[in-house]
């Protein structure tokens, strides 16, 4: 392994530099049906789950072939998507917001050997490579964020119980009866890069234990005025410690009924670590959106306070999503949203319909918004 | 056979969805065979140990991460974020496994030369793992090694004309909506601003010079694919201000059934023949809608642009030609407050190059605000909450407008500004006290 210069130059590294030039330009990437019509497009249809047309004004048509996909793949598998691509599109292609692979073609003739070469793509585990669907009244692919495989503050994985998830709503991920699109989201903790907060279904890995604190090495380590900034709730402050050793440190303490879990003090300080193996786990949060379709974008609710991490296959996880998209499917109006049913039919008839405990976790007790959260009617139902 | 046991991820690669552990493990093998005689510039075996690792993290329940460590190329204070393994020993391959994030192009469309050569510069000097894409949107790039990073960034800029992404308390890379390129709804070319703004503000991008992180996201219209409205510190959405475009040849067309309702979405069960009353008309949330004479009328003064009808009725129905941008600020996940949708500051305002009133009128004045006033770590919607809505009009020199509420306050309680109240705050005791004794 022997270290191979790209002509960089350590000892003057402002030599022949290039900064700021930015991502590579949009427009070089198009397909020419899609340099052509830009701006120009009609109307689209799905033809089949998975499967879209649209008709441009000029008449012609861009078919999309949509699939699911891992959001961590492997430069093998990506060679393999431009491979098909290059087979297929011409060499062109997209990926969606939420990690969907799509695949575009000029004409209809096209479409059915690209499905069938998609189709026919399989991992040495037996998965799908390229499942198709994800649109319409159904369930698309699971943003998510990198839990163990990646990040130091995960309360749970991220990519694991996606497989697991999506595993199970596979049908609804190839179909359209769904009342209206459900989308599933991932974070593997309460910072949330995934930003589920605003999904029919938020999968959200959360730490319950307060940091432990490794006095002997947190003054050498951490900032101590970084570490107890970082909290949001100033439940750090510092103190004084003695080691068993009779040796005096600077370090930290913490008031433990303040802490709300997040490890930003980890991390500002690796000296604050708090994860847990039978503490952290997921929190089940649903009925949010963010389109302004009907009604305005809403935020998810907490719906099941904690599950405990199951690992590789998290089956109770599993298991209450599968019921309340099932309740959901069954109870709903044509074009509602999870969270519009749920508002609808009452929140405690929710709770009832998908068989959920409603615990005092479930109400609000964080600072002003709580308030807006509770009950301020009579009008409720038995 | 494999470098680690892998016993509870390997229950990970059954079941139909495309499994990550199949797909890693197709690439421990190929860096294994190394068929294409790569030099590898960091550890071959890496995306063994970096199942092992995994493998750890679900027999223990916890990660073996640990953070940070100040990593970077010269001269930019993001884009790579440094990861080092707390079991080194154990998976000596990932011990150093930093992250670096590549800015993404617009609509994430690709040709397959360019993303092969992207390949070809990771299987080199990295791991060969990705996230196709980030949270954010970039394509990450997933464990190199530290003297890699700036070997990554040299060729990355000199052979593949691309930068990094943002991270820290920078810019955070801009992302869009697929829009004009693809989609009839999209209001204004979300491509375009997208990079307009990523190129004009690569400054603030690279260098950290803000109090947190900052987004701009683009959504075409407000169906907002791109979640802008829940996740960026700055939203643009779509919209239009005149009229609905009707086809009435086409509405009769969905009413007759010959066009499936909302473009086929609902194909997978047998909801009953389409009816436009029941669908469409009292759907409406403005009720600005009705048949009369076999037409669908709109009353477009009334309509709050919800998309609906639209999404409905793609083939019959057409946004306005008077489009332009709403912009949203504030939106951002639940740390600290509680999460923030992106509250509505311009309700419209033209988004065309070279989008100068986009960026002098809206975006300088707010980071200027933000940087004066911003606390250490603090989003802009929480200094707009600490602060108040108010006060980011003041900064703005916008009037208030009812669009910018759901509805007026619930106290009076009012600050009234010493200019606002006739004869000013300053007045005469003695004065007073001729006409009120003490």
């Amino acid at each position: 392994m022997a270290f191979i210069s790209s002509g960089y130059n350590p000892d003057k590294p402002m030599e022949d530099r290039i900064t700021d030039i930015g991502p590579r330009k949009y427009d070089e990437f198009y397909p020419p049906v899609i340099a052509k019509n830009k701006g120009q497009w009609l109307y689209h249809e799905y033809l089949r789950p998975g499967v879209l047309v649209h008709v441009a004004k000029s008449g012609d048509e861009v078919y999309t072939v949509r699939c699911g996909g891992a959001r961590l793949m492997s430069t093998t598998h990506i060679r393999e998507i431009c491979e098909i691509a290059e087979k297929h599109c011409d060499g062109y292609l997209r990926f969606t917001t939420r990690n969907n692979i799509e695949f575009m073609v000029d004409s209809k003739e096209k479409v059915e050997p690209l499905i069938k070469d998609l189709e026919g793509r399989k991992f040495d585990g037996g998965s799908f490579k390229f499942p198709i669907g994800g649109t319409g009244a159904g369930v698309s692919n699971i943003v998510h964020t990198q839990g163990w495989i990646h990040c130091h503050t995960p309360a749970t994985d991220a990519s694991g119980p996606v497989k697991a998830v999506m595993d199970e709503l596979f049908t609804d991920f190839q179909s359209h009866r769904l009342p209206a699109h459900v989308r599933v989201s991932l974070a593997c903790c309460l910072n949330m890069c995934g930003a589920v907060h605003c999904s029919d279904i938020a999968i959200l890995g959360y730490h319950r234990k307060p940091p432990m604190i490794d006095h002997e090495y947190l003054d050498k380590m951490c900032e101590i005025p970084l570490a107890i900034a970082a909290c949001p709730t100033a439940a750090i402050r510092p103190a004084k410690v003695e080691l068993p050793n009779g040796k005096k440190v600077n370090s930290v303490a913490i008031k433990e009924e303040r802490c709300m879990f997040c490890g930003n003090c980890y991390t500002m300080c690796p000296s604050l670590p708090l994860a847990d193996t039978e503490g952290d786990g997921i929190v089940i949060m649903a009925g949010g959106k963010v389109s302004n379709r009907i009604s305005p974008p809403k935020f998810s609710k907490v719906v099941v306070a904690f599950i405990p991490n199951e690992p590789p296959r998290w089956p109770k996880t599993v298991e209450v999503i599968k019921k309340m998209i099932e309740v959901y499917a069954a109870d709903a109006r044509k074009y509602e949203r999870l969270g519009e049913w749920a508002e609808r039919i009452g929140w405690e008839r929710f709770f009832e319909k998908c068989e959920l405990e409603f615990t005092h976790h479930l109400i609000d007790d964080f600072r002003d918004p709580a308030y807006y959260t509770w009950r301020q009617t009579t009008q409720f139902k038995f | 056979m494999a470098k680690h046991e892998t016993p509870m991820l390997d229950q990970l690669e059954s079941g139909p969805w495309p499994s990550f552990v199949s797909d890693l493990k197709q690439q421990a093998e190929v860096r294994a065979k190394n068929e294409a005689n790569i030099e590898f510039q960091i550890p071959r075996d890496v995306v063994e140990d970096l199942l092992g690792v995994l493998e750890l993290s679900y027999d223990h329940g916890r990660t073996h991460w640990k953070h940070g460590g100040i990593v970077g190329v010269f001269g930019y204070g993001g884009g790579v974020i440094g990861r080092y393994c707390d079991q080194p020993e154990q998976f000596p391959g990932v011990a150093h496994f930093h992250t670096m994030r590549v800015n993404q192009p617009g609509g994430k469309f690709y040709k397959a030369e360019y993303l092969k050569q992207l390949c070809d510069l990771w299987d080199f000097r990295g791991s060969g793992i990705t996230n196709m894409h980030g949270s954010t949107g970039d394509i990450i790039f997933l464990g190199t090694t530290t003297p890699q990073l700036e070997e990554i960034f040299y060729e990355m800029t000199h052979k593949l004309n691309q930068d990094l992404g943002g991270s820290g308390s920078n810019l955070r890379t801009p992302a869009d909506c697929v829009g004009q390129a693809r989609c009839e709804f999209a209001c204004y070319d979300t491509q375009d601003l997208c990079y307009d703004l990523t190129m004009e503000y690569q400054d603030e991008l690279h260098r950290p010079a803000f109090p947190y992180k900052f987004k701009f996201k683009f959504d075409g219209c407000p169906n907002c694919c791109v979640a802008s409205i829940a996740r960026s510190d700055l939203s643009f959405i779509g919209t239009w201000r005149d009229d609905i475009k009707i086809d009435q040849e086409a509405v009769a067309a969905y009413i007759g059934g010959e066009i499936p309702p909302n473009a086929g979405a609902h194909s997978g069960r047998d909801w009953g023949p389409f009816d436009i009353q029941k669908e469409v008309i009292d759907n409406c949330p403005t009720e600005c809608m009705w048949m009369e004479d076999g037409k669908l009328k709109i009353d477009n003064k009334e309509c709050n642009r919800c998309m609906h009808c639209i999404n409905v009725m793609p083939r019959a129905l057409h946004i306005g030609d008077d489009r332009g941008v709403t912009i949203l600020a504030g939106a951002k996940a639940p740390i600290l407050d509680g999460a923030q949708m992106g509250s509505l500051i311009v309700p419209f305002m033209k988004a065309e190059p070279p989008y100068t009133e986009i960026k002098e009128k809206v975006i300088e004045p707010i980071w200027d605000w933000w940087m004066e006033e911003g606390k250490n770590r603090e989003r802009l919607g929480e200094l707009m909450k600490r602060q108040g809505l108010q006060k980011m009009l003041d900064v703005l020199g916008f009037e208030a407008d009812p669009r910018m509420v759901q509805e007026p306050r619930h106290n009076p309680y009012i600050f009234w500004k010493e200019e606002e109240v006739p004869g000013g705050f300053k007045r005469d005791i003695n004065e007073f006290r001729k006409y009120h004794q003490r």
